[in-house]
Formats: C-alpha cells, sequence, structure tokens
C-alpha cells in the first residue's frame, strides 16, 4: 500500500484510483485520515455543496444526474455523493442503481461516488462531511450529495450542504405531511418533480400551504417574495426529471440561494456551525481516548459494568473516572 | 458488507470506472449473454491496465465449464454457476478479498 503523501500528489494529479482512495480513508477514518485533511483542508471551501434529500422514489437520482449534466456542461467539475441506508440488522448495504448518466460515465469531470450510512464512527454525517472536504480540495466545482430525507440522520447529512433541495412529488396527497416539519424547514429549494405527472400544482399549493405554517420568514412571506432582508423563503419549483424540464429553473434557484446566503451571512454561519460539529465531536473523541488511555480500559469498564449492576450511578462513574 | 450494483447493460470501460471511483475491494460480474469470452478478458485488461492489481475480479451466468478455465487463466479468479448458493458466494468473497488485499 502506499503511503498517504503519494496517494494526495496522484490524486491531485487527477488519479482516479488515488482518489478514491483517499475517499475510504476519510469515510472510515483510517489512521491515515488525519495527515490527509492536515495537506488537504487548507485547500477546501471553494465547492459549491448541493443537499438533495426528499422521500423515497421521488426522483432524487434522476433529477441530480441531469443537475450533473448541466453542471458539467457549464464547465463545473462535479461530484455526487449518492446515500443509502444500511441495513440496522446485517450492517451491509446494497448501494442503490449508481446514478443513470451512462452518457457520461467516461467523463473524467464527474465523479460519482456512493456511501452507506453504516455505522461510521460519529455517523453517516461527518463521513459525509469529509469526503465533500476531499473532492472540494482536489478541485471539484459542484459537489451534489443525494440522501433519503426520512429522518433526523438525513437531516444532519444534509447539513453540509450550501443549499438544500427537498425533492416531492405529486400525488403524495395527505402523505405530504410524512415530511416531517424538520426537513422541511431545511429546505432552501422546494422542488415538485414528476410534474410531468397530474397533480402538481395540488403538490405545489399543499407544499406553500406547509411553508406558511412554519415559522420561518418574515413579511416578505406575504408578499410572496424570496428573499427580504436576512429572511429568504424557500421557492417552490417544478420539475420533470424524466423530460428535463425546469432544471435550469432549479439551477437558477439555487445559484440565487448561494448569493443570499452569501450576501446575508448565511454562508458564514452554516460553514461555522458544521465546523464547530466536526471539532466537537473530534474533541470529544480525543478526550474519552486521553482519558482511557490514562486510567486503562479496564477501569472504565468496572465502572460501567457498576452502573449496570446499579451500585453506582451514571454520573458518580464519571465524576469517577475524571479524578481517577 | 457493501454491494454497488451498476444496472444492467454496461460496458467493460463503465464497471472499470466504477470499481475505480468506489474504491471497490473487488469486482462481480453476472453474465447471461454469451458475451463472457470477450467481457472477462476487457475487464481484466482495463483493470491491469489502471494497476488495480488488488482487486478481485469474478463472475457467474451461463459459462461453459471450459470457457470458466480459460478465464481463469484471463485473472477471473472464480466463476459460480447457476444455482450456486448466496451462502457459498458470499464466503468466498469475504475469504478471496481479505487474501487480496492483504497480500
Ligand atoms: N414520471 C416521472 N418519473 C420520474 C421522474 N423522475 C424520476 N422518475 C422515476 O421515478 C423512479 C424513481 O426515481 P429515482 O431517481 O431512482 O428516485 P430516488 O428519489 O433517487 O429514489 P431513492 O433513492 O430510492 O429514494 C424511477 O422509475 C424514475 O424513472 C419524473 O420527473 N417524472
Ligand atoms: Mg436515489
Amino acid at each position: 500500500m502506499s503511503s498517504a503523501s503519494d496517494l494526495l500528489e496522484r490524486a491531485r494529479s487527477g488519479n482516479t484510483r488515488s482518489i478514491a482512495r483517499l475517499l475510504t480513508i476519510v469515510e472510515n477514518d483510517e489512521p491515515d485520515a488525519a495527515e490527509v485533511m492536515r495537506e488537504l483542508y487548507p485547500l477546501t471551501g471553494t465547492a459549491r455543496v448541493v443537499g438533495v434529500t426528499g422521500p423515497p422514489g421521488g426522483g432524487k437520482s434522476t433529477l441530480v444526474s441531469r443537475l450533473a449534466g448541466a453542471y458539467r456542461d457549464r464547465g463545473d467539475r462535479v461530484a455526487v455523493v449518492a446515500i443509502d441506508p444500511s441495513s440496522p440488522f446485517t450492517g451491509g448495504a446494497i448501494l442503490g442503481d449508481r446514478i443513470r448518466m451512462r452518457e457520461r460515465f467516461l467523463d473524467q469531470g464527474l465523479f460519482i461516488r456512493s456511501m452507506a450510512s453504516r455505522g461510521h464512527s460519529g455517523g453517516v454525517a461527518r463521513a459525509t462531511m469529509r469526503v465533500v472536504h476531499i473532492l472540494d480540495a482536489l478541485g471539484v466545482g459542484t459537489v451534489l450529495v443525494e440522501t433519503v430525507g426520512v429522518g433526523q440522520e438525513e437531516v444532519e447529512v444534509v447539513r453540509v450542504a450550501d443549499t438544500v433541495c427537498l425533492v416531492t412529488v405529486p400525488g403524495l396527497g395527505d402523505d405530504i405531511q410524512a415530511i416531517k416539519a424538520g426537513v422541511l424547514e431545511i429546505a432552501d429549494v422546494l422542488v415538485v418533480n414528476k410534474a410531468d405527472r397530474p397533480g402538481a400544482d395540488e403538490a405545489v399549493r399543499d407544499l406553500a400551504m406547509m411553508q406558511s405554517l412554519g415559522t420561518r420568514g418574515g413579511s416578505g412571506r406575504q408578499r410572496g417574495l424570496e428573499r427580504e432582508g436576512s429572511q429568504w423563503r424557500a421557492p417552490i419549483l417544478r420539475t420533470s426529471a424524466f423530460e428535463n424540464t425546469g432544471i435550469a429553473e432549479l439551477m437558477a434557484a439555487i445559484a440565487r440561494h448561494g448569493e443570499w446566503a452569501r450576501e446575508s451571512g448565511e454562508q458564514d454561519r452554516r460553514r461555522r456551525d458544521a465546523a464547530r460539529a466536526e471539532v466537537e465531536t473530534l474533541l470529544r473523541e480525543a478526550l474519552v481516548k486521553q482519558v482511557t488511555d490514562r486510567i486503562g480500559p479496564a477501569a472504565v469498564d468496572a465502572a460501567i459494568a457498576r452502573v449496570a449492576a446499579r451500585e453506582l450511578d451514571p454520573y458518580a462513574a464519571v465524576e469517577g473516572l475524571l479524578g481517577a | 458488507m457493501e454491494v454497488i450494483y451498476t444496472g444492467v447493460h454496461q460496458t467493460p470501460e463503465q464497471v472499470v470506472e466504477t470499481a475505480l471511483q468506489e474504491d471497490a475491494d473487488a469486482i462481480g460480474v453476472s453474465l447471461l449473454s454469451g458475451a463472457h469470452n470477450y467481457v472477462f478478458p476487457r475487464i481484466a485488461e482495463l483493470m491491469k491496465e489502471k494497476g488495480m492489481d488488488d482487486v478481485l475480479l469474478f463472475g457467474g451466468g451461463i459459462i461453459p465449464e471450459e470457457d470458466a478455465e480459460r478465464l481463469k487463466e484471463h485473472g477471473v479468479e472464480r466463476v459460480f454457476q447457476p444455482g450456486a448458493s448466496l451462502e457459498e458466494i458470499v464466503t468466498y468473497l469475504r475469504d478471496a478479498v481479505a487474501q487480496k488485499r492483504g497480500g
């Protein structure tokens, strides 16, 4: 196996295999991850990260393919990170149909990577963040992150994004409630995909209504403004990934949101939140390791056993371990 | 174990590029079309070109014994016939991948 510095050098010259290895290293938090990050982190911060989330089967992958193609046509280097759920039982995963971009399969400006939301230390959100950092540092201009938006974990994942698109479809009816309020709130752009099907108008109306019940937004909301001062009101767009319509409008909305985020300070705020989450998690892990190294894993295990046996309460256990 | 499904009707070039980007430990190709005598050697050739010497290549499908033997010379390390059990395949993969990456 080659050393991290060899890998870095080859990855920088565009070697696909080395880029892929680097992504694995940071995804799995392998020992070389720290060195890789030390070298590459200073080069990050220029990629635009677009999150695409929404209920299963809504056409996220198809839409992401269209977007990736359109960003490529514009000359961006593009990467797609597609996250699929792992089985909670086996820990294994089948990472579904790699997005269908046959005509661009051999396009060196497009990198597609699947990830399973397996029990990464610290969760898939952090692993995604690290993977995005690497792609960013290696000169990818646009990173598209696809994740099924159903629960908390997915909401965490899209926090890596500068702009979050929530993809729904016509005909969800009352099921639109299944899009949890929390997911709706993180959306910067709302997309009704499969607009080639009947019911798109109703879907747009339902979303607008749910949005007006939300808590975000100022007076601009009533007047239907997208932005007003420091407020952003997610526009609702129609697309048909199938018929390739509405894609340019979606890209324009993503760009407008990006512009607003930069001007309003929202982008800085998000990046600070993300950085805080990354640092605090690492700090927590490092502190646990430091304590464990000092007093030995056996002492920790012993305390845990006493808590389980109700001889000690958890607070007292921690106090004892720190004082040991 | 994580499986990345490429979808059907992939060219050897597409398969190898996907395996590269995904940093796969093994490439498994299922073929029923009879094109195995072209597809497998081509994949093996591309893998060699890309320096993927620690990536396992195996396959399955309707492949006559004598072809399977010849494919082995081309670096197809194992060919499963129809009816091979999932367990057999999984067990094989665990061992073979560990050997490849370790050796
Ligand atoms: N009619 C119509 N069908 C679409 C459209 N976009 C996607 N589909 C179809 O919807 C199905 C699901 O599409 P995907 O792109 O795999 O959806 P997804 O949201 O990525 O699915 P998961 O990742 O499994 O949650 C496929 O059969 C697509 O062909 C569209 O705009 N119109
Ligand atoms: Mg998908």
